[in-house]
Order: structure tokens, then C-alpha cells, then sequence
């Protein structure tokens, strides 16, 4: 297929965001679950937490896979900086991720207490670390690292973990742990239920304060991640919508609208992540303090044809695997029962 | 050890071990969609039980190869930096390919399959299994595409030159039919099956031995030893069109898997040998003219030797290594059709419950397929060498440039401890499930899934 006169490299650099937003939107309740899991008590509260997860967890991890893939095929010359350049940190995050899936997995197919411990562990430990090691990336992609004139990383590890990456992870923490709590009060009834709706409470109080000193910060230390809306106010509009967004999710709690609350912090992801990608486009990775040596859509991307021949097979692949995706959840739809195939 | 050994060896380790796990689920997918068939046609309760304890089974290998496979997207990035951005152009999107067909299928209609036994109907869930299976056969196409690639490059040009230069795609299809991978394709899924396969025949076998559950055994066993005969059988057919393909386009492979020095017509097939690669001389059992047979269906053609096909030592293979692998594929792919025809000639008898002899070699056989499969993979790969791309890229110079050696190593003892924690956990869960055995409330299909029962 051809497509014309279209722009094929921003239009990869806006189907990667749609990705890693829908991984975000999607994954990030269910990391935010395991971030939270040790706070529940007893075997059953976990379970129900687990099985409020269970058939959809695995479905939500191939948005990352799949972004992935995709960086690898439309701009392999960042997908090799990356990953190479900041290789303990996904080496670290990958473990994470093993601990993640397979806790889950294994923790009810044994009674003992001990076990059973130690897989609740695996999974919040490995939520966690997953969830701030991707805010930490997300962190040093908006500061930007130093990369050489091949455009290969010139740091260390431990040049990653500056203040505001790591502030960066915190947030991306709390929004997740926000954001699957909202989810769990959707999926549980009766005493958990109730209990949830006071974790929720403090989570929102938890990002909300994360999220104004990510927002300082930003137009203080990294003022190229807000020049883009300074120099065009009417794009402060989609800041607005973000603040409206989280404003809204308390108010719907207090309504006692979970979906709507749910759909909100929905939305504050995709406005925050709308802004991102605003403030970076055409660049994907930042150099700093070389700015000439940053990664963009053109000097990192793969061919015309490649991009075009992955775009067909996104226009094909990607509302059949919508449909089924909506589909599956609706067959799972309600709040979770514990049954014998459950966790 | 440098950094260019540490990579190899990571990356061995790490796709050996994800190799362990697809097979399973690849072929135990293909039973489970046979045996729900069949209590779907037959109505008949222990079907229903056999669904069950399988997919139980199956999420359990699924869970491991989830796991284990994500660590595989990212390496080469992390460890073959400069090989990803000379391929990524080509390799990128067989892998991306992968995550929209195959990954998205599988792990949606998986939740269907473990967790709605009782909450959409039977055909319904029957087609939810259906598509896992595909999901899984899928993943297979585009990976074992993308490899294929590595091994005979095809539909692409190369763009730019020194540090700059990159394969560009030029034809896409031709790309993903590229000449091996169809073969080769065909091959890997022929021993994915065979893996599910004889797992199923090696629990059923054992639930014989012991005497336990035999009804269930005895329905288990019969699918079991079918799919895992047929399988059997096309893994013949499929290898000997692998070794054309490699024949034709990577002839420094073929010599290495067969030891083979000297261009020569009538060349032997050896069964068992050894390499002595310092006097270049080949010793063993041979079959005279089966070599040349195999690779031009002709006893008498030529097939060229590494003295010609590359003079330079640097540029071979590990040879002894290769070939010792190749015949461990072969040898025991032999073994299974030998084991699987007599378990199904006994069965159909109604002697097999008196062999135990027999039953035990059953038992023995889940073995067989996942050592068949590390082993052809091994060969392959390795049998390409000195090349990460066949005659474009070497290995050495696909290596990320901003790694270091500690840093890799301290990579590998990390995944070691984990592998290690989650093959022994997995095999001890695996243990206890079977030592359990099926649930005899499955007999009795609760719910939505309470068919009536043909008599
Ligand atoms: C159950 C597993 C299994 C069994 C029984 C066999 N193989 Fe195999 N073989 C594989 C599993 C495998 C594999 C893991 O699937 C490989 C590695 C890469 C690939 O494409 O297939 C492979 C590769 C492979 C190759 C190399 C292809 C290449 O390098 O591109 C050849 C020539 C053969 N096989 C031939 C055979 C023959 C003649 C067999 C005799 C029965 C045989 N295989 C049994
Ligand atoms: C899943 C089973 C696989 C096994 C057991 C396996 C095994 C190996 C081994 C042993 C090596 C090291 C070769 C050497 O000693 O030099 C290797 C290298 C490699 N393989 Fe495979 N491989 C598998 C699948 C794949 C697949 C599916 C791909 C590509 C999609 C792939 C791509 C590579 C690459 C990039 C290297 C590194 C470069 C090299 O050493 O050749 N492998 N693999
Ligand atoms: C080096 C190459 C490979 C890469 C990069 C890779 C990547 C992955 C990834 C990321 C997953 C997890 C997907 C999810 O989250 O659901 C996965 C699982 C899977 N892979 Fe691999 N894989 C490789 C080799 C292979 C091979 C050679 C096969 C089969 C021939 C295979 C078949 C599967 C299957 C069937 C699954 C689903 C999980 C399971 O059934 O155990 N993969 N792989």
C-alpha cells in the first residue's frame, strides 16, 4: 500500500505514543494493583485483588511488547540507544516484569502460607520497581542524556538516577497506584470495597502532590518540556483538560461514579502523555548538553517503505485486536467472584 | 572474557531457556483443540475432564514463556545494538508483526480459555481455544521468519557505507518467504507439536504405570501418541527439505553439520562420528551417498566441502560442535518415530498396559522433543557462525558499542538466579499437578458447559 503524501515518520512518532499511552492507561492499573496488594490482609481480599487482574494482565503487557517491536521497526537507531544505553535499567525492569508475571501465576497453585507470602511479595516488589523504573525512563528521555555524535549513550547507570528522573518515577508510581485502585473499586464489593475507597483518598492525595512538584519542576529545571505550550497558549488547553481530568476523578469517587472516575484518570493519562509527546516531537530522544546529537524522526527512523509497510499491517492488525480486546472485557465484566479456575 | 563471548553466551541462555516453554504451549494448544473437539462431538464427560487438566497444564508453561519471551524483545537492543540498527529496517517489523498478530491473539482469548469455563458457552469457548492455538503458530511464523531472514537475507539492499551502512527492505513479501523460512518454519512446529505431544504421552504413560486414573490416561495417550506419530513423521519430511535449503544457500553449514572436508560426489551420511578439526578428518559410521541424496536428491552429486566453501579457517563454524549437535537432532528425532509407532501398534493391540518396558520408554519420552529442539536450534545458529547475518554482518560486529563486559556478566548472573528459581519452581509445580492428577468434579461439566450427555 502507498499512502500518498502523508508523513509517514511524525505518523509512526504519534502511533508509538498511542502505544505507550495505551500500555500506560492499561497496565498501569494493573501495576498499580500489585503496588498495592500488600496493604490488603487476608488470603481472600489477595485473591480478589489477583483475580481483578487475572484475565486481563497478560493482554495489557503486549502494548509494551508490541511499542517494543514497533520502536525496533520505525526507528531501530533509538530503540538500539536505549536500550543499550540504559541496559541495567532494563535489565533491572525486565526481572521486575518476570517476578511480576510469574507471581502471579504461581501464588494461589500452592496452600502454604510461606509460599503464598513470598509470591505476594514478588508481585508488589516487582510492580513497584517496574512501575518507577519506567517514570525514571520516561524522566531521562525529558531531560535528556548525553549522547555522542553516533548518537550513542555517553553516560553511566548511574547518571539515570538524577532528582528529576527519579521524581519522575515516583509520580508515574502514584499515578498507577491511583489509577489501580480505581480500577480494583470497580471490580470488588462489600468490605473491600469500602476499604479501597479510603486508599483511594490518600492515593489521589499521594499523586496529586507528586504531580504539582513534577509540574515545578519541569518549568523551573527543564524549560524546553513547556516551551512548546508557552509558545503557543492555545495548546495550554489540553493542560487545562489534563488538571479538569484529575480535578474530576475525587469529585466522581465522591459521587460514588467509579466508571467515570476510572475514565477520567484515563484521560489525564492520554492528556499527559499528549503533552509529552508535544513538547518532544520531532525529537525522540534528547541530547543534552550536545542538543545537536539528538535522536529525531528523520535521523533515527527506518525507510519510506518500512514505515509504510508497517503502517498497513497497523491499519489491519490494530482494530481487530481492539474489537477482541473490548470484547474480552466485557465478558469479564462485574465485579470479580472467586470461582474454581480463579487464582 | 569479553564482551563478545559474555553477549553470545547471554543470548544463548536466554533464548534456550524461552525455547523451552513455547513448544510446550505450541503443541499442547493443538491437543487441546482436538481433545475439546472431541467433547464437543462426543458429549462424552472425560473429555471434558482431559480439557481441563491440560489447559491447567498449559497456563503454567504459558505463564514461563510470557515471561521468559519479553526478556527476548529486548536484547537486541541491550546486547546487539549495531546489529539492530543495520537490521532494523528488515528484522524490525517481523518482530512488530509478531506483537499485533500473534502475542495480542494468544494472551486475550487466554483469558477466555483459563478463566470462562463457566462463563460463555461451549462453542464459544471452544473457538477461544482455538485462537490461542493460533495465536501461539503465529508467534512461530513471524519469529522463525524474522531468523530466517538471518540465515538467507533476501527482499532488501544495503544503504550507506562504513559505520553508516544498514539493510533497507526493498521487497517485504520476499523478505518474509525468503528461502529458508518456510522450511524452516514447517521444521520448528513439527517439534513444537512433538513437544506438547509427548508430554501429554509421558503423563498418561505414567498414570499407567502406577495404575492410576486410567480411564483418563487411556483417552490421553491415544491423542497423544497420534498427534506425536504424525508430527513424528512430518519432522522427517520437514528436515530433509531443511537440509536442501541449507544445501543450496549456506553450503559452510551443511559441511560443518556433516563434517564434510573435501568437495566430493557420493558423499557419506555419517550417524555417529566425531571431527577431528585439526587434521580436518571425519570418523564414523557412514551411510555412502546419503549425504548427496539428502542435499540434491541424487546419490552421486557433489556437495562442496569446507576446503572450498570457505578456505579460511576464520570464516568456519565450530565444526565438531555443529555436527555433534546435528546428529544428536537427527538421531533422536529417529528415536521418537521408532517410540511413537510401537506405543500406537501396542496400543490399538490393547498390549501396551502389559509392557512395561514400553511404557517407561513413554514415560522417558518428553525428553526427547525439547532436547531435539535445543539441539537443531544450537546447530543452527551456531552453524552460521562466524556471521549474525549470513554473509552480510558478523557476529562481532553487531555487539553494542556502549556495553561493557562487567556489565553484561553481571546481566547473566542475574537471569542465571532467576532462570534457575523459575525452571525448578515451574518444575515443581508441574510435579504436583500431575502427582494430583485430574479433578473427578470435571466429570461432571457445571454451569453453561453442562451439554446434555449423549448416551
Ligand atoms: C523435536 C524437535 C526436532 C526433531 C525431532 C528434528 N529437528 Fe531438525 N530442527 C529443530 C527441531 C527438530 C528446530 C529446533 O526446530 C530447528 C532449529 C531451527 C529451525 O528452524 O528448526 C531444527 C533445524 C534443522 C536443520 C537446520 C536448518 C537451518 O539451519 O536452517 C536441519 C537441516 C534439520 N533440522 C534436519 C532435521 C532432520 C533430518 C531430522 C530427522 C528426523 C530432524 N531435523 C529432527
Ligand atoms: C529459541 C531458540 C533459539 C536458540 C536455542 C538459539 C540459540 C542460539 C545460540 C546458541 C546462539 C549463539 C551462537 C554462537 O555460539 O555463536 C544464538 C545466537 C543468536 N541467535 Fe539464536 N537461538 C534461538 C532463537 C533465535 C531466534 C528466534 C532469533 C531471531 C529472531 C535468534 C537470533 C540470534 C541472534 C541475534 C544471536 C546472536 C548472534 C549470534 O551469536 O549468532 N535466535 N542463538
Ligand atoms: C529470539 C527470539 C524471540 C523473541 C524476541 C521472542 C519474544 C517473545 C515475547 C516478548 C513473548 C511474550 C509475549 C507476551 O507478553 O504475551 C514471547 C512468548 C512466546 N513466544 Fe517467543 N520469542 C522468541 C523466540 C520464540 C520462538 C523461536 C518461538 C516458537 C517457535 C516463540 C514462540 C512464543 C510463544 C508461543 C509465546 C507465548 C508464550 C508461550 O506460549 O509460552 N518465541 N516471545
Amino acid at each position: 500500500m502507498t499512502f500518498g503524501s502523508l508523513d509517514l515518520n511524525t505518523t509512526w512518532f504519534i502511533l508509538i505514543g498511542v502505544l505507550f499511552t495505551g500500555y500506560a492507561m492499561l497496565d498501569g492499573f494493573d501495576l498499580g494493583v500489585g503496588a498495592l496488594h500488600l496493604f490488603t490482609r487476608t488470603d481472600e481480599e489477595r485473591r480478589i485483588m489477583l483475580n481483578a487482574i487475572g484475565p486481563v494482565w497478560d493482554g495489557n503487557e503486549v502494548w509494551l511488547v508490541t511499542g517494543g517491536g514497533s520502536l525496533f521497526a520505525a526507528f531501530p537507531n533509538v530503540y538500539a540507544t536505549v536500550f543499550s544505553g540504559f541496559y541495567m535499567a532494563f535489565v533491572l525492569l525486565l526481572v521486575a516484569l518476570i517476578f511480576r508475571a510469574v507471581a502471579i501465576e504461581f501464588r494461589s497453585k500452592q496452600p502454604m502460607l510461606w509460599w503464598r507470602r513470598m509470591w505476594d511479595v514478588g508481585f508488589s516488589a516487582g510492580s513497584i520497581v517496574s512501575s518507577l523504573l519506567i517514570g525514571v525512563a520516561m524522566g531521562n528521555i525529558a531531560w535528556g542524556i548525553p549522547l555522542d555524535d553516533r548518537g550513542e549513550f555517553a553516560g553511566t547507570f548511574w547518571s539515570l538516577l538524577g532528582p528529576y528522573p527519579l521524581l519522575l518515577g515516583v509520580t508515574t508510581l502514584a499515578l498507577f497506584m491511583m489509577h489501580g485502585a480505581i480500577y480494583a473499586l470497580l471490580k470488588t464489593e462489600g468490605a473491600l470495597h469500602d476499604k479501597l475507597r479510603g486508599w483511594i483518598n490518600n492515593s489521589i492525595i499521594f499523586f496529586i502532590v507528586c504531580y504539582a512538584m513534577t509540574t515545578m519542576a519541569t518549568l523551573l529545571y527543564v524549560p524546553h518540556m513547556a516551551a512548546r505550550v508557552r509558545a503557543n497558549p492555545s495548546l495550554f488547553s489540553i493542560a487545562i483538560f489534563n488538571m479538569l481530568a484529575i480535578a474530576n476523578i475525587p469529585r466522581e469517587i465522591h459521587l460514588g461514579r467509579d466508571w467515570r472516575a476510572f475514565l477520567s484518570s484515563c484521560l489525564a493519562m492520554v492528556a499527559l502523555m499528549g503533552l509529552f509527546g508535544l513538547e518532544m516531537y520531532p525529537n525522540l530522544v534528547l541530547s543534552n548538553p550536545v542538543a545537536a546529537n539528538s535522536l529525531n524522526i528523520h535521523n533515527a527512523s527506518s525507510s519510506p517503505k518500512t514505515l509504510a509497510v508497517m503502517l498497513t499491517m497497523a491499519l489491519i492488525g490494530v482494530p481487530v485486536v481492539l474489537a477482541y480486546t473490548v470484547s474480552i472485557y466485557w465478558i469479564f465484566r462485574g465485579k470479580v467472584k472467586l470461582e474454581k479456575m480463579s487464582y | 572474557m569479553d564482551v563478545l563471548t559474555l553477549s553470545r553466551f547471554q543470548f544463548a541462555l536466554t533464548a534456550g531457556i524461552h525455547y523451552l516453554y513455547p513448544p510446550l504451549s505450541i503443541g499442547l494448544g493443538v491437543v487441546l483443540v482436538i481433545i475439546e473437539g472431541s467433547w464437543l462431538r462426543t458429549r462424552k464427560p472425560i473429555y471434558h475432564q482431559i480439557a481441563r487438566f491440560w489447559t491447567k497444564v498449559f497456563a503454567l508453561t504459558f505463564a514461563v514463556g510470557v515471561a521468559t519471551g519479553i526478556v527476548m524483545e529486548f536484547e537486541f537492543g541491550t546486547n546487539w545494538a549495531t546489529y539492530s540498527r543495520y537490521v532494523g529496517d528488515v528484522f524490525g517489523s517481523a518482530l512488530a508483526a509478531e506483537g499485533i498478530f500473534a502475542f495480542f491473539l494468544e494472551s486475550g482469548f487466554l483469558a477466555v480459555l483459563l478463566f470462562g469455563w463457566d462463563r460463555v458457552g461451549p462453542r464459544l469457548h471452544f473457538f477461544a481455544t482455538c485462537m490461542v492455538c493460533l495465536g501461539a503458530h503465529f508467534s512461530a511464523i513471524w519469529i522463525v521468519v524474522a531468523n530466517s531472514w538471518m540465515q538467507t537475507p533476501a527482499g532488501f539492499h544495503i544503504v550507506g557505507d562504513g559505520m553508516k551502512a544498514r539493510a533497507e527492505i526493498t521487497d517485504f513479501w520476499g523478505m518474509v518467504f525468503n528461502p529458508s523460512s518456510m522450511d524452516r518454519l514447517f521444521h520448528t512446529l513439527c517439534g513444537a507439536w512433538q513437544a506438547g505431544a509427548f508430554l501429554v504421552v509421558s503423563v498418561s504413560a505414567w498414570y499407567l504405570l502406577k495404575r492410576k486414573h486410567e480411564a483418563f490416561a487411556r483417552a490421553s495417550l491415544r491423542v497423544g501418541l497420534i498427534v506425536g506419530l504424525t508430527a513424528s513423521l512430518l519432522q522427517l519430511v520437514s528436515g530433509h527439505f531443511s537440509a536442501r535449503t541449507v544445501a543450496k544457500y549456506q553450503p559452510v553449514k551443511l559441511a560443518a553439520f556433516e563434517g564434510l572436508y573435501e568437495t566430493r560426489s557420493n558423499a557419506p551420511l555419517t550417524l555417529l562420528g566425531w571431527v577431528d578439526e585439526k587434521d580436518e578428518q571425519t570418523r564414523g559410521i557412514r551411510m555412502p551417498g546419503m549425504l548427496s541424496f539428502l542435499a540434491h536428491d541424487d546419490l552421486h552429486s557433489p556437495v562442496m566441502g569446507l576446503r572450498e566453501a570457505a578456505p579460511r579457517p576464520e570464516d568456519r563454524p565450530p565444526v565438531n560442535f555443529s555436527f555433534q549437535l546435528f546428529h544428536l537432532m537427527v538421531v533422536v528425532g529417529l528415536g521418537m518415530i521408532v517410540i511413537s509407532a510401537l506405543g500406537l501398534l501396542y496400543f490399538r493391540r490393547g498390549s501396551l498396559f502389559e509392557k512395561r518396558w514400553l511404557l517407561w520408554l513413554l514415560v522417558l519420552s518428553v525428553l526427547g522433543p525439547q532436547i531435539a529442539n535445543q539441539a537443531g536450534w544450537f546447530a543452527a545458529e551456531v552453524g552460521r557462525q562466524p556471521w549474525i547475518v549470513q554473509g552480510l554482518l558478523r557476529t562481532s560486529e553487531g555487539l553494542s558499542a556502549v556495553v561493557r563486559a562487567n556489565t553484561v556478566l553481571t546481566s547473566i548472573l542475574l537471569f542465571s538466579a532467576v532462570y534457575l528459581l523459575l525452571f525448578a519452581v515451574f518444575v515443581y509445580l508441574l510435579n504436583d499437578k500431575i502427582q494430583h492428577g485430574p479433578d473427578d468434579a470435571d466429570l461432571v461439566p457445571a454451569g453453561k458447559l453442562a451439554l446434555p450427555v449423549r448416551h
